[in-house]
């Protein structure tokens, strides 16, 4: 029954990593991405804090001037430090991602990717690579378009 | 698909690995050689009836100074990152009578939520971080509200500014009358008293305040970009 227990809980805590992580790299829309960094965070402070568990133990926290067993407190007091350090990165995260969106309209990773390359090499004032669809050679390249950075509030999806 | 099967296998390589590290633990009963020690001796050396906190601000004080200097990071990252609206943009229109009514009522009452939080920080869970993200949360539900009222951002970085130089000044204070850096004055106390252990207290405030002013202007930036970017 406690072996059970422990690998159930394990089990959560890691599932948990896994369902973050599987998230990060095959979300497409970059505020699930946000959100499955979240869940990985959850579950990587749940592990670390799986570790300090003691069956006869209490939160660390003295009542009474009562000591009794404890739960180790180093595990809690590292959980704490992690957690607020998650809310920083998630904010900084949530900010690119409003900036990115005011930028080209879309939070899907791919559309963005594509946008931002044509804009650098706009920029940069190179034809975008060739490619089998639009190979090179045939006729002379058109001039870079000069493509507004900025996408009109009407024009996302 | 080859790139969504390489990820799954990573995804799932790595979850056996740590099910391969955790199996080896002992659950349930820990070895905890620091834990013993730091149980065994904190309410004593520190007099906080939160373990946990005497560990945050008095055991690893300086790394909670780091961990403030990380969230001050991100924080102002996000500022550069989002900036001031743009001008002439219109703020949102009032909200409906619920919300304002609503954020009325709850403003008085996060803040002393918040405010009991972070004071009893060192006898019950709870503490500076926790309490902070409430006071926070009490500044940004009236912008809410009222869009077009939005508390001035130089205010809330005078307060962090204070709250982090007030952590600081605690810290060098304990230089000064020749303790190691951040480590805690003024005794310890009855253990479970409200004063007591020495400058803890006074340590989370600084942090609440600090972590509540830093959240409440990076969320009133986020109600603010909904305009469109400055060009």
């Amino acid at each position: 029954m406690i072996e059970l227990t422990s690998y159930a809980l394990y089990a959560g805590a890691i599932g948990l990593l896994l369902i973050g992580i599987a998230g990060v790299l095959l979300c497409h829309h970059i505020f699930r991405v946000v959100l499955a960094l979240g869940i990985a965070e959850a579950g990587a402070n749940l592990l670390l804090v799986l570790t300090g568990f003691r069956w006869d133990g209490t939160a660390p926290i003295i009542e009474n001037g009562i000591q009794g067993h404890m739960v180790d407190p180093v595990p809690q007091a590292l959980v704490l430090t992690s957690i607020v350090i998650g809310v920083g990165v998630q904010a900084l995260a949530l900010a690119l991602a409003v900036r990115l969106r005011q930028a080209y309209g879309t939070l899907d990773l791919r559309e963005i990717r594509v946008r931002m390359e044509r804009d650098l090499d706009a920029q940069a004032g190179v034809a975008p690579p060739a490619s089998q669809e639009e190979p090179a050679g045939g006729r002379p390249l058109p001039p870079p378009v000069a493509r507004p950075l900025i996408a009109s509030r009407e024009a996302r999806p | 698909m080859l790139n969504r099967t390489g990820s799954l296998l990573f995804a799932g390589g790595f979850a056996f690995l740590l099910f391969v590290l955790v199996a080896g633990l002992p659950f349930g009963d820990p070895s905890m050689p620091v834990g013993h020690h730091v149980l065994d001796e904190a309410a004593d050396v520190v007099g906080a009836a939160n373990i946990v906190t005497s560990i945050v601000l008095a055991y690893r004080g300086i790394d909670t100074l780091g961990e403030l200097s990380i969230l001050f990071a991100a924080a102002m990252a996000g500022g550069l990152i989002l900036g001031h609206p743009a001008g002439g943009a219109k703020p949102a229109p009032p909200a409906g009578f619920i919300l304002r009514a609503g954020a009325d009522l709850l403003f008085p009452l996060l803040i002393v939520v918040g405010l009991y939080i972070i004071l009893h920080g060192h006898l019950t869970p709870g503490g500076g971080f926790q309490g902070g993200v409430v006071l926070a949360a009490a500044f940004v539900i009236p912008v809410l509200a009222r869009p077009g009222q939005v508390p001035s951002h130089t205010a809330l970085a005078v307060v962090e500014g204070l709250a982090g130089a007030a952590f600081i000044a605690t810290g060098l204070a304990a230089l000064y009358y020749d303790r190691e850096f951040l480590a805690p004055l003024l005794g310890q106390g009855r253990l479970g008293a409200l004063v007591s252990a020495g400058t803890l207290p006074i340590l989370y405030l600084a942090v609440g305040l600090k972590v509540g002013a830093e959240l409440a202007g990076l969320l009133i930036r986020f109600t603010e970009a909904d305009a469109p970017p400055p060009r």
